[in-house]
């Protein structure tokens, strides 16, 4: 067996609103928003990177699951903006925590599913008694090029999980839907990322995400009335509430870890933010489905089953910690993002 | 700064692990090889000691003029920070309106980006303060 013994969750306090990027290109906010189901999203600060956002959410994951960091054998951090091209982020993540030195460390890539990625592989590494804890982190600081229709989304945010043998949710199955789908991309040295524009819905994102979750269904003998909470990749508020729908999911089950109206799409965090939100509010018990999504494209797919753990576990309440946000104007923004510089 | 000084120095500069002299007892950050009180009597006695990372703000200014390595990070806070252990640090504040900032405001410790190499070197991390939850 496999379980999440912890989790942590990180996105920086600083938020844009939709309609401040809006004004500045003459766009009409009410329409993009609704467009979207997206209102505000995250901003990093000036000093924060992927590797700080990580370090915030693996030190509360740590803290929460009170487990001693030099037991945790391997950590992997997903993310398409490590701060360094070459010079792992997961090792500065390792030192943070007082893990080194007698562990594995790397940092994965995969769009906005590197950080399940390294779930899965952690998940491995547990069943095969190679380690006694792992840790996956995704996080971001999503990159947009200013005007660009991603402006209004891109992110930042990280969540990490703590997987051992046991824990709070166990882990039930993973299974993964991979194909080379060319919808989304950044090319080496290159700030900004490119995409297919209309060809990252359909082809891309509910296709992926839909065939995951029906195989891990079909697999398990499992109907989406019998999970109490499912959580889908966020790119925008409207593709995880359309994919909910289109599987027979109803609205109730997706609320909960539904956080990109108010943060945006935090990338690598996106799915695994969204399930640390249901862990916060989830009850022995509870069923949980999670498909993540990553372009180029691939969705990972799990089942998760909250234990009686979860009661004496002393959880982190990541929609207060949203509560605590400054505004910043589009130019501050820019200042933040060292676009200036 | 260097990338050995900095290398050297993580343990300090990401999780404020000071020295506790074993004979008085007292806590220095950064990390001292000799006890000042205690001199030699404390040589082989200075044990690692990880600070809390929680402290009050006993003073500050606001820098508006920077060094060129931080060029375009200003307006910004640094404080001398009276930690819980008892030993001073200076650091910046994070997080925070430049008018919320006063004596007596209780911070924590976080992982920041402290400064970089320009675009080709290295980056080095560090600590720096934010409002404290309490
Ligand atoms: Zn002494």
């Amino acid at each position: 067996m496999a379980a999440i013994v912890g989790y942590g969750a990180y996105v920086p306090r600083y938020r844009i609103k939709v309609e401040e990027i809006a004004r500045i290109w003459g766009k009409q906010a009410a329409s993009i928003s609704s467009g979207l189901y997206v209102f505000e999203k995250s901003v990093p600060g000036i000093d924060e990177d992927t590797a700080t956002i990580s370090v915030e959410a693996a030190r509360r994951a740590v803290k929460h699951a009170k487990i001693n960091p030099k037991e945790i054998g391997a950590i992997y951090v997903g993310s398409e903006s490590h701060p360094y091209a070459v010079k792992p982020t997961a090792t500065i993540v390792a030192e943070a925590i007082e893990a080194t030195p007698e562990l594995t460390a790397a940092d994965y890539e995969f769009a906005c599913k590197a950080g399940t990625a390294g779930m899965q592989n952690c998940i491995a590494l547990v069943k095969s008694n190679m380690i006694k804890y792992g840790m996956a982190i995704g996080a971001d600081v999503a990159q947009a090029a200013p005007g660009d229709a991603l402006e209004y989304t891109a992110a930042a945010g990280g969540a990490a999980f703590i997987i051992g043998k046991e824990g709070i949710a166990e882990i039930n199955d993973t299974i993964s839907f991979t194909t080379d789908t060319p919808d989304f991309w950044r090319r080496e040295g290159e700030p900004y990322p490119g995409h297919g524009e209309r060809f990252t819905g359909e082809p891309a994102y509910f296709k992926h995400v839909m065939n995951a979750a029906k195989m891990l269904m079909e697999k398990l003998g499992t109907k989406p009335s019998d999970y109490d909470y499912a959580v889908f990749h966020q790119p925008n508020g409207k593709f995880p509430m359309r994919v909910a729908k289109k599987l027979g999911f109803e609205k109730k089950q997706i609320e909960d870890g539904l956080l990109c109206p108010i943060i945006g799409n935090t990338y690598s965090g996106s799915s695994m933010l969204g399930l640390a939100a249901v862990l916060d509010v989830a009850k022995a018990g509870s069923r949980i489905i999670v498909v993540s999504y990553g372009s180029g494209a691939g969705s990972d797919a799990f089942d998760i089953t909250v234990t009686d753990k979860i009661e004496e576990y002393e959880r982190q309440g990541i929609r207060k910690m949203l509560e605590n946000k400054e505004y910043v104007d589009y130019a501050t923004y820019m200042k933040l993002r060292r676009e200036f510089e | 700064m260097g990338v050995a000084r900095y290398w050297r120095e993580i343990p300090a500069r990401y999780n404020l692990i000071g020295k506790k002299c074993g004979v008085c007892g007292k806590v220095y950050f950064p990390p001292r090889i000799v006890c000042p009180k205690c001199r030699r009597k404390s040589i082989g006695k200075m044990e690692d000691y990880k600070l809390s990372g929680k402290g009050t703000v006993e003073s500050f200014t606001v820098i508006r003029v920077p060094p060129p390595e931080f060029e375009g990070k200003s307006p910004y806070v640094m404080a001398l920070i009276k930690m819980d252990e008892g030993c001073y640090l200076t650091g910046q504040i994070v997080d925070c309106s430049i008018d919320e900032v006063h004596i007596g405001m209780r911070v924590e410790a976080c992982l920041r980006r402290i400064q970089e190499d320009g675009k080709r070197g290295a980056i080095y991390y560090g600590y720096k303060f934010r409002k404290a939850k309490e």
